[in-house]
């Protein structure tokens, strides 16, 4: 299955400087995984040794934080979009 | 000005170095990126007497803030007065209560004026037209103000429930406001999406390591209207996080320069019980902040779900022995009345939050009773007047008439002659 993800500024070195692309997947850790085979180096940006997602990293699906969903093993489906922001503060 | 005061950017996770850009993440780890300065340059150029010798806003410690430069914006933006809260100390059963009074910040009577001078004096350096922010309400208006006073272009995004008076104090500098359905974290991704695309400069996005900085001058005053010392302990409102840590950063960076010597201090947190997210990491022992989904509080200004220095603050707070306490909504109310019935200052929400959190710290014992306190007002109550209308009872109503208002004294028990 085909999803949108959304690459953050500080990663485009490693996706050619495109700021959107494709990856296929049935859950977000699925999809993490086709990114890391596409464009290798981006696995370890986004994921501590433990294999969970870095403290700093956001990940969206549709807009809803993946944290309030099921992490990792949240289901995707075709034409979803998925989002990785780094953490920002408020004010 | 010498501009080798501030060096680099540096990330706060793995150390690695950076360049002085419109950057604020590392490119490892996500790291947040934050100013590095050399202090022992700056321990040779600045003294309590050079400080005192300049003029009362919050650049007189330009040294320890990240512009290169003379600072363009905001010039007029701090010092605002820390009044000794005798009353409050009172009503508290306190000794020694210090009031640090943001809420008559200059332009926009807020704390925020302060990263906003940063960001924007930063921004213009970077050669920013336009320049953005994600707000729950201080910010944005700060960014408006600023940004029409410097000719900059500027956009804020809101939450689109935000209280009428915070909107109106940005729509009225022209800029453009841009509610968006959803709460405060939303549109703080949104934006983070947006700086990427449009290469704005977006104050707490990509010139978070700029604004962030500002919030330091606070600290820096304090030690400074104390008569050069820390105080044992200060209670700051958190929502992202940032100001605590600022504060505390604040504290070290004058002890680093030798402006003070090393002293003991302990920074308290202060959150709303309906989005509270870093005082329960701090309750349960962890570092872990759990995000909270929909913030439910009147304290919209510290509504943040997700705040992004959650973990720092949380271990800042441990590291110098402080303590985390939030409070329900009634108690915000009555903490604004109580600061403006004893002190005569009219806070926002944000504001019953710290002094509401402070009440629960002394009488639980976690801030004692005899040391010094300084409490933190971050923003002015005529922003969030929603907050406390129903609250503060009504205008007894009578015809010009001297015997109506003699009428009216005899039957009012609360009236006295």
């Amino acid at each position: 299955m085909a999803v949108q993800v959304s690459i953050p500024t500080p990663l485009r070195n490693l996706t050619n400087n495109v700021d959107t692309v494709d990856a296929a997947g049935a859950t977000i850790g699925e999809v993490l995984t086709d990114l890391e085979k596409q464009f290798p180096g981006i696995g370890e940006r986004l994921l501590d040794a433990k294999g969970d997602v870095r403290r700093f990293v956001n990940i969206y699906l549709n807009g809803e934080d993946i944290r309030f969903l099921e992490n990792q093993t949240t289901a995707v489906k075709t034409n979803d979009e998925i989002s990785i922001v780094p953490a920002i503060a408020g004010g | 000005m010498a501009t080798e005061f501030f060096s680099n950017l540096k990330c706060r996770e793995c150390g690695r170095l950076y360049p002085k850009k419109a950057i604020h993440v590392c490119e490892f780890d996500f790291g947040p990126l934050e100013a590095a300065y050399d202090y022992s340059l700056i321990q040779k150029n600045i003294s309590r007497k050079i400080i005192e010798s300049r003029p009362q806003t919050m650049w007189r410690y330009r040294e320890l803030l990240p512009i290169e430069g003379d600072p363009t914006v905001g010039l007029k933006v701090g010092f605002t007065p820390l009044i000794k809260a005798d009353n409050l100390a009172k009503a508290l059963g306190a000794k020694e209560v210090y009031i640090k009074n943001d809420a008559v910040n200059f332009p926009t009577l807020s704390f925020k004026d302060r990263v906003v001078a940063v960001a924007l004096s930063r921004a213009r350096e970077l050669g920013f037209k336009i320049v953005a922010c994600a707000s729950t309400g201080n910010l944005a208006n700060s960014v408006a103000a600023n940004a029409a006073s410097a000719g900059l272009e500027s956009y804020v995004l809101i939450p689109a429930d935000l209280e009428q008076g915070k909107v109106l104090n940005s729509l009225v500098y022209g800029t453009n406001v841009i509610g968006i359905h959803g709460p405060y974290d939303q549109v703080n991704r949104l934006c983070s999406e947006i700086a990427g695309k449009y290469g704005w400069g977006f104050v707490n996005v990509n010139l978070r390591p700029y604004y962030a900085e500002g919030s330091k001058s606070m600290g820096f005053e304090i030690v400074e209207q104390l008569g050069w010392e820390v105080p044992a302990h200060t209670i700051i409102p958190m929502a992202s996080g940032s100001l605590l840590t600022k504060i505390s950063k604040s504290y070290q960076e004058f002890m680093k320069v030798g402006i003070i010597p090393e002293s003991k201090y302990s920074v308290h947190g202060a959150q709303a019980t309906g989005c509270s997210p870093i005082s329960q990491a701090f309750k349960s022992g962890t570092d872990l902040i759990k995000p909270v989904p929909k913030p439910n509080t009147i304290a919209k200004s510290l509504a943040i779900g997700t705040p992004a220095d959650g973990y720092y603050a949380v271990n800042e707070v441990r590291n110098t022995k402080g303590s985390c306490e939030d409070i329900t909504d009634q108690e915000i109310v009555d903490g604004i009345k109580l600061l403006a019935e004893t002190e005569g200052i009219f806070a926002e929400t944000a504001g019953g939050v710290t002094v509401g959190c402070a009440k629960k710290l002394i009488e639980t014992g976690k801030v004692p009773r005899d040391e010094r306190i300084v409490i933190c007002i971050t923003g002015n109550g005529l922003k969030t007047m929603d907050a406390v209308m129903d609250h503060v009872g009504a205008p007894r109503v009578i015809n010009p008439s001297l015997r109506e208002f003699d009428q009216l004294l005899a039957q009012d028990p609360r009236l006295t002659v």
